[in-house]
């Protein structure tokens, strides 16, 4: 399980990258690795060169820009699990990274390589369909910046053009005065990729009525969803259970769902639905629990 | 390519592809075969070493990718030739192992943990080997091994022997 | 006098084990570790088809790159050395390292090639050009039964490597005579031991010595000798050296077709030859699955709950060549009843090829699958008279008083106390606790469930499944070996004459030496000979060493000691009767003279003039201790000894499934264990512990799946999932001592503990979870969203 032979490029400055990126269709940007260079030992992926971006200052950070929070694509999965900034604004984000692989994969992995990695059932590209993130991608010839629900594209595939760089992710921070977030995943191990998961935020203002709300699923066929008719239905309802039942079973049923293995089509479905409809009821009752 | 390596507190220098992940160099290039090969996908653990003094895949990095970070192998644990450190010392103790091809990374990750948690409860403990996979103990030896480890470690306030 | 020591002084104490110091730092030294100067290495071309003709195999742009030194076939490999060994008579289906002319599973090695580096041949491989003409295949056992199925040996006429139905006692007259029967079919999955070091071996031909060294990551009964066979050589022409740690094996850990690959090509290329199997390889093609059953089974019984009578039908599927998989149906006949007083079984064990990969040895050979089934069978029992499982388990096993009690298999159980165990399993867990406890959590809506299982676990293993199963093969023992040599200064040095992989053997023979000689253990130095200086060694399989080294240390120790007291009663003047041995010296029994060790070493070494007239200078001993109960030969009805010793294990499991996703949960588990004598505490709880792990996966997480297109979809540890600490509960142990008859120290088996059980009663658990909604699972492993899947289908049906 020895890779192709590569070049090995550690380029200093975005730009530098970009250059590189365009100059080469055979490169690949390589971060934090954890779940590139088990493919490349596989040999499933077979670049001719890779471009380190990991210690990319600019690539590395948290900040808070008003009304989005802002991940560089680098950010060390790790540092942002444990980071002040994500707790208060990125409440979801800060709820899956429990798991997400182990702590020893989490040191090394980034939040952006999970991102580009775009695995259906990973965490965090569930968290960033689900909230709509923005992914921003620089290219030679500029920034473009990519709506989640037009990121994903299939298993491992993405909307980065050819020569992009993932570069940053806009998570939206939430105006609503109180807000409840939930995360469930079924998985064999407590530390595998999902056979299905789900995620929902939800907020509420003085009174009971829900005012926002988002959720979507992971491991159900070529990449996460979110379930947009779900949470319209659900916006001004008071989330209760009946209200979310009706919405999830609605949205599931449009769904198409892979079986595998590990678990049926019909399993990911059921179960999805079942997930979908504990992360609503979870997120209620944690945003009802908010001080006001 | 030419990689310079900070290892056990030494510089050592290399001439590797780069295609060769750190785990094959500390093994082939530095004969620190301590580091063991499982599963070079990343999922096993027995090739846990320290980098920066945090646990991390050896096998899951590119050796020209380790430079400039401090790395710890379990050839850098032990304080002197012959003596254990008290986590090494408490796995002994326990048993925390049969064939001890995990067992190196069990130690890398168990001082690590203590290091920063010097008080775990079970479920921390558990958690922080679970991705360490040892297929011989079933775990529960190793737990304790740890759990001893930490209460050897509460109570060591003898004065640190100085260095020769 | 006698040789036994008066009080046990080191066994049984908690002692440290003494391999640990050296993998605590990372100092063992494994296969991988071994350096060999100016090595090349090798990486395999596997085959992309479940069943196809090797149409032709060109190598020439491998070897056109730069590094790469050769690329080997089946052919040439084939035509140099003789077929693997193949324990049955079946002669036509013939296994070589490298498939000859012929692919029969995927992943199979077509071709050898051989490079500077192990990355540089992987990407030779690449390059190697296979043409394939496929061919009919067939996964499944029961298809590869039918006339039409394709035959995965053609030569060989059929499928079919064994098929033996055995009677022992009056069947059909006892299940004409009892009052219920019952019927069901239970499946084992393909799993296996999986150790996280993966077989490794580096071959070096020496031409001028004529001799082959062999470092390799092995646990194999007479491993130089089969070498020696395939190799053409004299076995005194191959020297495999023994002090190479083992990363885990559990059974699995013998690569005799990596040896032979690598041996030839250090002949044939005159330099030194190193393949350690990447993650890959070894999922696909190491040839180390695990059985791959179906059985169908019949109890008779009468409404009190007594079993009479049993038939049992399994169905192994082994995969592409025979391997070890047919002799693992035989080893459970020596225990075929469990822990249970049935009168009479007929048994029909059947192995088919198919075009899966092979199996190999695994931890049990054989025994934790036929446990599951054994026990599923007495969970139905109950079941279906509405009796308590443990009650009726109670009512159904042999006594205390009835050992040695002789199976109808020709078998006699040396000893044991199944009550006691279960009655101080079901104080320690409180029964009355537990089950309030899996009724509240089935009130809080999850299904909850109760797990039990009764197993044994035969040890002290020798190999007569060979001659039950082969006629032809005459082999009634399988010994071990120890010596002890004390040097001139007084210093103890003893041997292992095999391999390790993790089981503490030079903790085991410095504990029983120092026990049986009364010096402290610590001050025994162990060694490892290689194979040409080692004495007769059948390896620590078919849990055994306890048993088997632990009896020839005790001897070869008691050798000593009579020597000991030879010279020390000589220079006393005094008869051998009027002296004592107590802590390495000899006195006389009134006390008036003692000579301390080192004076008795000195005389052995140094005084020939003191020694008594005839007796060797020197102090030396040693011991090759043949199987306790062994000896003797299956009768023609199929009746045999196999094992000596029966450890006992009940294991009591509570669990609870969320039953809107399937996904279960152990909330408790319990296992009361009997494995006679103690000799290492922490090594005996080590087992145990892992073995139940180990079961758990078996049960709940791991298996060699193929698909339809007999592709192996679980090739990595993301697919294949082996239970991290996350999935392995706290498990309590409860002890209990039934000394062994047989054995020098009352010693049994404990090397295969807790996984020959868990299976079983994981099984058990979940369907105690299930019964509520009158389903239950019949397959291992459960996969929790089957367990999900099944649970809603069952809620759909009540509900419609």
């Amino acid at each position: 399980m020895k890779p192709v032979p590569f070049d090995y490029v550690r380029p200093t400055s975005i730009e530098e990258t970009c250059a590189l990126l365009a100059a080469d269709g055979d490169a690949r940007v390589i971060a934090g690795g954890q779940s590139l260079v088990p493919m490349l030992a596989m040999r499933l992926a077979r670049p001719a060169r890779l471009i380190d971006i990991l210690r990319l200052p600019e690539l590395s950070g948290v900040r808070d820009d008003g009304n989005t929070v802002v991940i560089g694509a680098a950010t060390r999965q790790a540092a942002t699990e444990h980071h002040p900034l994500i707790k208060a604004k990125a409440p979801l984000l800060a709820k899956v990274f429990p798991w997400i692989g182990h702590p020893a994969t989490r040191r090394r992995g980034t939040i952006g390589g999970s991102i580009a990695h775009a695995d259906p059932s990973a965490e965090i590209p569930l968290v960033v369909a689900t909230l709509d993130a923005e992914i921003v991608v620089r290219e030679a010839s500029g920034e473009t910046t990519i709506n989640a629900g037009e990121f994903f594209l299939g298993p491992m595939v993405t909307a980065i053009p050819q020569g992009g760089l993932l570069t940053e992710i806009r998570l939206p921070v939430w105006s609503q005065p109180r807000l409840g977030v939930s995360f469930h995943e079924v998985n064999a191990r407590h530390s595998d990729f999902a056979f299905v998961c789900a995620a929902a935020q939800v907020g509420f203002d003085e009174t009971t009525h829900c005012t926002a709300c988002a959720v979507g699923i992971g491991g159900l066929g070529e990449f996460p969803v979110r379930l947009d008719r779900a949470a319209k239905a659900l916006i001004g309802t008071d989330l209760d259970h009946a209200a979310i039942a009706d919405a999830v079973d609605a949205a599931m049923a449009e769904l198409d769902i892979w079986g595998d293995l590990h678990a049926s089509a019909e399993y990911r479905r059921r179960v999805g639905g079942v997930l979908a409809r504990r992360a609503l009821i979870d997120a209620r009752q944690a945003a009802l629990e908010c001080p006001q | 390519m030419k990689v310079q390596l900070s290892i056990n507190g030494e510089r050592r220098t290399a001439d590797v592809e780069p295609r060769k992940t750190l785990l094959d160099c500390l093994r082939e290039d530095f004969g620190l075969t301590g580091s063991h090969t499982g599963c070079e996908h990343g999922v096993c653990g027995a090739c846990t070493i320290l980098l920066d003094g945090e646990p991390v895949r050896a096998c899951l990095i590119f050796a020209v990718q380790a430079d400039g970070y401090e790395i710890t192998t379990i050839e850098g644990v032990a304080p002197a030739p012959g003596e254990l450190s008290v986590i090494q010392d408490a796995f002994c103790e326990t048993h925390g192992m049969q064939c001890g091809y995990c067992t190196p990374g069990m130690v890398l990750t168990a001082t690590a943990l203590l290091r920063d948690n010097p008080q775990p409860t079970r479920k921390e403990i558990v958690e922080a080997i679970s991705g360490n996979i040892c297929r011989c103990t079933g775990y529960g030896q190793i737990v304790e091994a740890i759990a001893l480890a930490a209460e050897r470690l509460a109570h060591a306030n003898a004065p640190q022997r100085a260095k020769p | 006098m006698s040789t036994a020591p008066r009080r046990l002084r080191y066994v049984s104490a908690n002692r440290r084990v003494r391999e640990d110091r050296r993998f605590v730092v990372g100092m063992g030294r494994y296969a991988a570790d071994v350096e060999a100067a100016n090595a090349l290495h090798v990486a395999l071309v596997p085959s992309a088809h479940p069943a196809a003709r090797i149409v032709s195999i060109d190598g020439s742009a491998a070897l056109a790159l730069p590094g790469v030194h050769y690329v080997l076939t089946g052919e040439e490999l084939a035509a140099a050395t003789e077929p693997l060994m193949n324990g049955l008579e079946t002669p036509e289906v013939k296994r070589y390292p490298l498939a000859l002319k012929q692919a029969r599973y995927v992943g199979e090695w077509i071709a050898a090639v051989v490079a500077d580096t192990r990355a540089l041949a992987e990407d030779a491989a690449e390059l190697v050009e296979v043409s394939y003409e496929p061919l009919p295949y067939v996964i499944d056992a029961e298809a590869a039964l039918r006339p039409d199925a394709a035959i995965v040996h053609p030569p060989h006429g059929s499928n079919v490597l064994l098929d033996r139905t055995f009677v022992w006692g009056e069947v059909e007259r006892d299940f004409a005579q009892s009052q219920r029967q019952l019927s069901f079919r239970v499946v084992w999955g393909r799993s296996s031991t999986v150790p996280i070091e993966t077989f490794g071996i580096t071959a070096i031909w020496d031409p001028w010595r004529e001799l082959l060294d062999v470092w390799a990551s092995i646990q194999m009964p007479k491993y130089s000798d089969q070498i020696a066979r395939a190799m053409r050589l004299p076995a005194n022409a191959v020297r495999v050296h023994q002090d190479v740690d083992v990363g885990g094996s559990y059974g699995v850990k013998r690569g005799i077709k990596h040896t032979i690959l690598c041996s030839y090509l250090a002949r044939r290329l005159g330099r030194p030859i190193r393949l350690i199997e990447d993650r890959l390889e070894n999922m696909r093609a190491g040839d180390a699955h695990g059985p791959d059953r179906i059985f169908d089974v019949s109890v008779a019984f009468n409404t009190d709950g007594i079993v009479r009578s049993m038939k049992m039908r399994a169905l192994d599927n082994v995969g592409a060549y025979a391997g070890r998989a047919p002799f693992q149906l035989g080893k459970p006949i020596g225990a075929i009843v469990g822990p249970y007083k049935i009168q009479s079984v007929e048994y029909r064990a059947q192995s088919v090829t198919t075009n899966k990969a092979v199996q190999e040895a695994v931890r049990g050979f054989g025994q934790s699958p036929t446990n599951y089934a054994i026990e599923t069978a007495i969970d139905k029992v109950a079941g279906a008279l509405r009796l308590d499982r443990i009650e009726v388990r109670r009512r159904n096993f042999i006594r205390k008083g009835e050992f040695p009690y002789l199976i109808p298999s020709g078998t006699r159980y040396d000893s044991g106390d199944y009550h006691t165990v279960v009655a101080k399993v079901l104080d320690h867990v409180g029964w009355d606790a537990l089950q309030t406890e899996r009724n509240r959590l089935r009130q809080s809506g999850l299904l909850a469930g109760i797990g039990i299982a009764a197993c044994l676990e035969p040890s002290g293993g020798n190999s007569t499944f060979e001659p039950l199963l082969n006629p032809k093969n005459t082999t009634s023992t399988w010994m071990e070996s120890c010596r002890i040599h004390v040097d001139a200064l007084g210093d103890i040095v003893t041997t292992v004459n095999t391999t390790s992989s993790g089981q503490g053997h030079e903790t085991l023979v410095a504990t029983v030496i120092g026990e049986v000689l009364e010096i402290d253990p610590d001050r025994i130095r162990v060694v490892r000979p290689d194979s040409l200086e080692s004495m007769p060694s059948n390896s620590p399989v078919g849990s055994r060493m306890a048993i088997m080294l632990g009896g020839a240390a005790y001897h070869a120790a008691g050798k000593l000691k009579q020597k000991l007291i030879g010279i020390g009663a000589h220079q006393f003047g005094a008869g051998e009767d009027a002296v004592v041995y107590a802590n390495g010296g000899v006195a006389t029994t009134a006390g008036d003279r003692r000579l301390a060790w080192a004076e008795l070493v000195n005389i052995a070494h140094r005084n020939w003039h003191l020694l008594p007239p005839g007796m060797e200078p020197g102090l030396e001993t040693n011991q090759i201790y043949q199987v306790p109960t062994g000896g003797t030969l299956p009768t023609p009805d199929g009746r045999v000894q196999m094992y000596p010793c029966h450890s006992f294990e009940f294991h009591v499991v509570l669990l609870a499934i969320d039953p809107d996703i399937g996904l279960p949960k152990i909330h408790r588990y319990v296992i009361g264990h009997d494995c006679g004598t103690v000799i290492n505490p922490h090594i005996v709880k080590g087992m145990t512990l892992g073995g139940i792990a180990h079961g758990i996966g078996a049960a709940l997480f791991e298996e060699f799946a193929y698909d339809d297109q007999g592709q192996m979809i679980t090739q990595t540890f993301m697919d294949y999932l082996l239970p991290s600490s996350q999935e392995v509960p706290e498990v309590e142990i409860v002890h209990h001592c039934t000394p062994s008859p047989y054995t020098v120290l009352g010693q049994k088996g404990s090397g295969e503990s807790g996984y020959l059980g868990a299976p079983a009663a994981i099984s058990s658990a979940v369907n105690d979870a299930l019964a509520p909604l009158g389903i239950a699972v019949a397959k291992l492993p459960i996969r929790l969203a089957a367990l999900g899947d099944a649970i809603a289908a069952a809620r759909q049906s009540s509900k419609a």
